[in-house]
């Protein structure tokens, strides 16, 4: 089912949370909401899902005018950051509740295959009888998917659906829902903060700041071209030095790149720890090693450069470097924007 | 509790402390506490089990009895009604006014029995706010058993309130928004959601409640007019006994107040031990499982 999101808007008390968000999901579409805290991401969610009513602005689903309906009655499936699992209720029975209460009356049997079908879609067959104390928050968030999907919902709504998880088992369900989303095609909308999980899960992305969208697109739109500033430093670890423009070069102290949109003027340059590499040799701006830290499969060099400006990046692992070398940034390719 | 040898113990776990400790709770408990209760005990048979008899026989002490009864079968249920609303309102809304409704339902906590007592003479009495209204319509509010369940249930109107307000705001809204959104009604959502989730603080409160319904006694003794056989609840019926030089008698009506409390606590540690009561904290009844992927 399509949702069109038409100029929406929603204040709490003096808080302006979302501020006139216009937003069209295709059919069968995953698309995250990615935004720092506060940005509006989880209260446009739950105006969708029907959990807060939009103060402005209308929500579509297909065609229906869907803004006044009650969540009660607008068939999406909504799942909790925190599970909200109901605690005296066994998995199975947790899975049956949206069945039991629906005015669509099924037969015990019909319901209990129903379960038994979910709980193997979620890959928690066996466990139908444990109370959602009794299992990890890994499967609790299963259980919860599978009671969201039991009502066959229009749509399926997620808020940041493995933020309390650690990092193995959040990697791991991110591409579970995946192979689910690919096998049951529902429309889904997503809210996190982790720009990682948003790249690496959704269709598309929409980056939300202080209740306005500030670009959406796929992953590579909005991570080769950012539409500004904030998105380039919301999406991952990035170095900015400031960069004065002239007949469409931009000079970084050391280092002049290309910059054809530009005007003459200054400009702030964002390069990400993998736009910079490091030579001895000459060429590019001068820096100094203040620190490495090794990692996995790279180091990370914090250096800094002869005009004071810190600078990180990431190195391989044979390179030899250590604090208090000195040694040229070269820039392979960065990110320029008209200065703030 | 015992730790090995030559280590040094956990904090706040030596053991001259604990015994200590452990002593003087047991002492004055067993002092302040469980003495008094056996005095009771012993002396309401003192003069016989014949003489207990008579006395419980009584139709004074029957009917005070009765009243005890009556009245918290009224005021209970009603505060227990107006606790779970107010819970309800205070952790699941956001209203202009909500700490001040706090407050109120604090009241009666702070305050000494016999104001409100005194408070509702001056509302229902002859000369009080509705009395002439009241007398008009020839409803006996003061004197009568409206009166003694209404100032029951102001003295324990926020019992039920009281335990379940932080237990609501520790959950929050998440459980009931769930269940709504998964199609089920406001009513189903409060019986098989929320209920379940509170029903051993809500019991608890409930037998709290009670417990003081039954044993109220200065804001009953002003507005019931202390007519013996009439408007006596059992705490005032006992009082009334031992004015007369009858301590026998007043302690074997006691003691039918202090079974009447000791039933209220078995029966809530019997509730407790159900199954049911596993079936609400699994996590302290089973091993948590760790995550096989």
């Amino acid at each position: 089912m399509k949702i069109s999101l038409k100029n929406v808007a929603k204040t709490f008390q003096t808080f302006r949370a979302v501020r006139g968000v216009s937003l069209e999901i295709e059919s069968g579409e995953l698309v995250a909401l990615l935004g720092p805290s506060g940005s509006g991401k989880t209260t446009i969610l739950r105006m969708v899902a029907g959990l807060e009513y939009a103060d402005e602005g209308q929500i579509f689903f297909g065609d229906e005018d869907a803004t006044d309906i009650p969540v009660r009655e607008r068939g999406v499936g909504f799942v909790f950051q925190h599970y909200a699992l109901f605690p005296h209720m066994t998995v199975g029975e947790n899975v049956a509740f949206g069945m039991k209460v629906s005015k669509k009356k099924r037969s015990k049997a019909d319901i209990e295959a129903r379960v038994g079908e979910l709980l193997r879609l979620v890959k928690l067959d066996g466990l139908q009888d444990r109370f959602p104390n009794q299992i990890s928050g890994g499967q609790r968030q299963r259980v919860a998917l599978a009671r969201a999907l039991a009502v066959d919902p229009k749509v399926l709504l997620l808020d940041e659906p493995f933020g309390a998880l650690d990092a193995n088992v959040r990697r791991e369900l991110r591409r579970w829902l995946r192979e689910i989303h690919s096998e049951l095609g529902i429309t889904t909308l997503f809210v996190t903060h982790d720009q990682e999980e948003a790249l690496d899960l959704a269709d598309r992305v929409v980056i939300l700041d202080e209740g306005r969208i500030v670009q959406e697109g796929t992953p590579a739109q909005v991570t080769r071209q950012p539409k500004s500033a904030f998105v380039v430093r919301f999406l991952g670890d990035t170095n900015r030095l400031s960069a004065s423009v002239a007949n469409g070069m931009a000079d970084l102290g050391g280092a002049s790149i290309a910059a054809p949109a530009l005007a003459d003027g200054k400009a702030d340059a964002y390069l990400r720890p993998n736009d910079l590499t490091w030579s001895t040799t000459g060429g590019g701006i001068p820096a100094s090693v203040e620190g490495v830290l090794d990692r996995t499969g790279s180091r990370r060099v914090i250096a800094v450069t002869d005009r004071g400006d810190p600078l990180e990046f990431d190195v391989a692992p044979e390179v030899a470097v250590k604090a208090g070398d000195r040694g040229f940034v070269q820039i392979a390719r960065a990110q320029l924007f008209a200065a703030e | 509790m015992r730790h090995a040898k030559g280590k040094p113990p956990r904090v706040g776990d030596r053991p001259a402390i604990r015994r200590t400790l452990i002593a003087v709770v047991l002492v004055t408990g067993a002092f302040f506490v469980l003495a008094p209760l056996v005095v009771i005990a012993v002396q309401a048979f003192s003069l016989g089990v014949g003489y207990f008899g008579a006395t419980i026989a009584h139709p004074d002490t029957r009917h005070a009895i009765f009243l005890t009864a009556a009245t918290a079968l009224i005021a209970v249920p009603i505060n227990t009604i107006f606790g779970i609303a107010a819970a309800w309102a205070v952790t699941k809304y956001e209203f202009w006014g909500r700490r001040f409704l706090i407050v109120i339902i604090e009241i009666p906590f702070s305050i000494s029995p016999v104001v409100a007592g005194v408070a509702y003479l001056f509302v229902y009495g002859l000369q009080g706010l509705f009395g002439p209204m009241l007398q008009s319509a020839e409803v006996r509010v003061l004197f009568a058993l409206p009166g003694i369940v209404l100032a029951s249930m102001f003295v324990t109107a926020p019992f039920v309130a009281r335990e379940l307000i932080p237990l609501m705001q520790a959950q929050g809204r998440d459980l009931e928004e769930a269940a709504t959104s998964l199609g089920a009604s406001g009513w189903r959502t409060f019986f098989s959601v929320t209920l379940p989730n509170i029903k051993w603080a809500l019991l608890y409160g409930v037998v709290l409640c009670n417990a003081r319904v039954m044993g109220e006694f200065g804001a009953v003794s002003v507005v019931s007019g202390n007519i013996r056989g009439q408007t006596n609840t059992l705490p005032l019926h006992i009082e009334l006994l031992y004015h007369d030089y009858n301590a026998v008698g007043a302690f074997a009506a006691a003691s039918i107040l202090a079974l009447l409390a000791v039933v209220t606590i078995v029966a809530k540690v019997l509730l407790e031990r159900q199954g049911a009561g596993r079936r609400s904290r699994p996590a302290l009844a089973a091993p948590i499982v760790e995550a096989k992927p």
